[in-house]
């Protein structure tokens, strides 16, 4: 089957327990090459503990992890070979320049000689490092630390990427230069496999997957997980945000809504019947407000609405 | 006076290293009880700002005042004003919960005669009675920032700065907290807000953006979203992606194109306009366009824009 074959990464019922507590619980899921796909979820979740698992650091209690079609755990050798794996603290070496770091990589990973050269000068090319060749890594700023993390994870062409919140504390902008190397990769056909806190950063990917406790909430395309929700969004701004919602917290049909810095982000059952409802009440009220506008559901809010009404877990 | 109205006054603050102007004639006005967001990448003049507004460095000119004290003249009263908290640094994992919030009432000073009550109430608001004995560091994230706002607060100080305080934290436990946060400014405190996490952004009633040492934008949320974005955002589905990206970098009216996940997004003049245009100039080079529609932009494609728009010509090829 060709969707099988395209799996690089396949994580079947992978378990993991710490003192007890499963940190990991029977998750699977499966990245194909040339897609980005993200494990999202808070501190906590299991991302940090199921990459490890996939890069063979750590032995999974139950499951299975396998990558480029090797067993992880049986033969680490071989998955080695076909992987790179970015832990939140890429060891850089601070006191070596951004071209001595990377030369270290390429030796640590076999990279071969005459191919070096090129690769090295197309991704810090793409990271937009091309002037910082000679800096010390330990000079460098938290962004730049980041990309040339990368550049020297995938200095040996891996086939698979495992990224471990890459962007945490990276600047927006950084954070974008970031993402643009990521999705050269696809290209040339690599699977990533990227975690992040930022529920966000999951709309950047192609597919992502929702932990919360070890376990996988949902997973699909963020486009699909919003058309599933069945719920509608409202953006309500305000110059009085507080006496906003003193108004509206009462009001049928709400699931959840969110004080922000200047409105509500609301959550209701039917927007069409809710939005005229709303308007009314807060003319009624007095309370000063914008239009009331329908918006797209964010990933916070199918993860909240998944949370708190209790729904199973489903793949 | 208009010093009881605001809790922090900037006026034509500079700092400078050597030759580098850090901090270039800024002036901001923060209100008592308002929750303000200061944004900006690294390296932009945020911290040198925050360190000069916590009294730990002296401007070289203009100046400050944090609660009615000049932060040049009077850092020690402007320390005793302030509580800092920072999703980094900010409490002892090895020590209890109360051992955490005792520490920190020693610090800051908490009067002997107000310590109890303050403990309790620390406690209360971290919603941590009857656990003042478990370790800091087992604690879940969400508890572990509530006691860190609370250790900040034994001291009631009438301005709080807040270093991303909730990254990392989920969902439920954030929004928690910001109600929190915004409970507190309801009772008269300031909240001073640093972040690179734009949904921490959407929690402050009013934003600034500082790049390269001077303030490139301020307002509200949504009138960020609305008025400061260089031209409009468009959505564009098409296939394949990385060929249009390139393509798109020098077609008329788009300022600027990235992927964002199985989709383009295209900073553009006049959105109107650029539908029907970008649509041809696409299937004119054998990509076929499916959806393509303005967007609201983020403040993510705010911040993104304003401070790479003033890069013209450097840093913007792909």
């Amino acid at each position: 089957m060709t969707d099988e074959t395209q799996s690089v990464i396949v994580a079947q019922e992978l378990t993991k327990g710490f003192r007890g507590i499963l940190a990991v619980d029977h998750l699977s899921f499966e990245v194909r090459s040339g897609e980005i796909f993200g494990l999202v979820g808070p501190d906590g979740a299991g991302k940090t503990t199921t990459l490890r698992m996939l890069a063979g650091i750590l032995p999974p209690d139950e499951g299975t992890a396998s990558v480029s079609g090797f067993n992880v755990a049986r033969d680490p050798e071989g998955a080695k070979h076909c992987l790179s794996y970015m832990p939140q603290r890429f060891g850089l070496y601070e006191d070596l320049t951004v071209d001595e770091n990377i030369r270290f990589y390429a030796d640590l990973f076999g990279a071969k000689k005459a191919e070096r050269q090129e690769r090295s000068a197309q991704l810090l090319r793409a990271a937009g490092m091309q002037e910082f060749r000679q800096r010390l890594a330990g000079k460098l700023s938290g962004g730049m630390k980041q990309k040339l993390g990368l550049v020297c994870a995938l200095i040996h062409r891996p086939k698979v990427l495992l990224l471990d919140e890459p962007t945490t504390g990276v600047d927006p902008v950084s954070r974008r230069d970031f993402w643009r190397i990521l999705y050269e990769l696809i290209s040339e056909g690599v699977a990533i496999l990227a975690s992040t806190a930022y529920l966000d950063e999951a709309e950047r990917c192609h597919r992502v997957a929702l932990l919360h406790q070890g376990k996988l909430l949902f997973s699909d395309t963020p486009a699909n997980l919003k058309a599933k929700l069945g719920k509608g969004v409202l953006s309500i701004t305000s110059s009085e945000p507080r006496r906003l919602r003193a108004q509206l917290e009462p009001a049928d049909g709400i699931s959840s809504l969110v004080l922000t810095g200047d409105g509500l982000h609301v959550v209701v059952d039917d927007a069409a019947r809710r939005i005229p409802e709303f308007e009314a009440q807060l003319k009624h009220g007095h309370v000063p407000f914008d239009a009331i506008q329908q918006v797209a559901p964010t990933i916070e809010d199918l993860f909240v609405d998944a949370v708190t009404s209790g729904a199973s877990p489903h793949a | 006076m208009p010093e009881d109205n605001n809790s922090v006054v900037i006026e034509d603050l500079v700092k400078r290293f050597g030759d580098f102007v850090a901090v270039d004639q800024i002036n901001l006005e923060i209100r008592k009880g308002e929750v303000f967001g200061f944004l900006g990448p690294n390296g932009a003049g945020k911290s040198t700002t925050i360190r000069m507004l916590c009294g730990l460095l002296t401007p070289t000119s203009g100046r400050a005042r944090v609660a009615g004290h000049d932060v040049g003249r009077e850092p020690e009263a402007v320390r005793q004003n302030i509580g800092y908290m920072s999703q980094k640094f900010s409490l002892y994992n090895d020590l209890t919960v109360i051992e955490n919030i005792r520490l920190f009432a020693g610090l800051y000073s908490v009067p002997a005669n107000q310590l109890q009550a303050r403990i309790e109430w620390a406690l209360e608001m971290a919603n941590l009675k009857g656990q003042e004995n478990l370790m800091t560091g087992t604690l879940p994230g969400g508890w572990k920032q509530r006691l860190a706002l609370g250790c900040a607060v034994l001291h009631r100080p009438p301005i709080i700065f807040l270093d991303e305080p909730t990254s990392g934290v989920d969902p439920i436990s954030r929004r928690r907290f910001w109600d929190l946060i915004h409970h507190m400014a309801e009772e008269g405190v300031t909240v001073f807000v640093t972040t690179h996490y734009m949904e921490e952004a959407e929690y402050c009633n009013r934003l600034a953006l500082i790049f390269r040492g001077k303030i490139v934008a301020r307002g509200t949320p949504s009138e960020l979203k609305r008025n400061s974005m260089e031209g409009e955002l468009l959505l564009v589905e098409c296939q394949p992606l990385g060929t249009a990206v390139e393509v798109l970098q020098t077609a008329p009216r788009v300022i600027d194109a990235a992927v964002f996940g199985n989709a383009l997004h295209l900073v553009v003049r006049d959105a109107a306009a650029a539908v029907p245009e970008v649509t041809k100039y696409l299937s004119d080079r054998g990509i076929a366009v499916g959806r393509i529609e303005k967007i609201r932009p983020s403040l993510e494609d705010v911040f993104v824009s304003l401070t790479t728009a003033r890069d013209a010509g450097k840093e913007r090829t792909a």
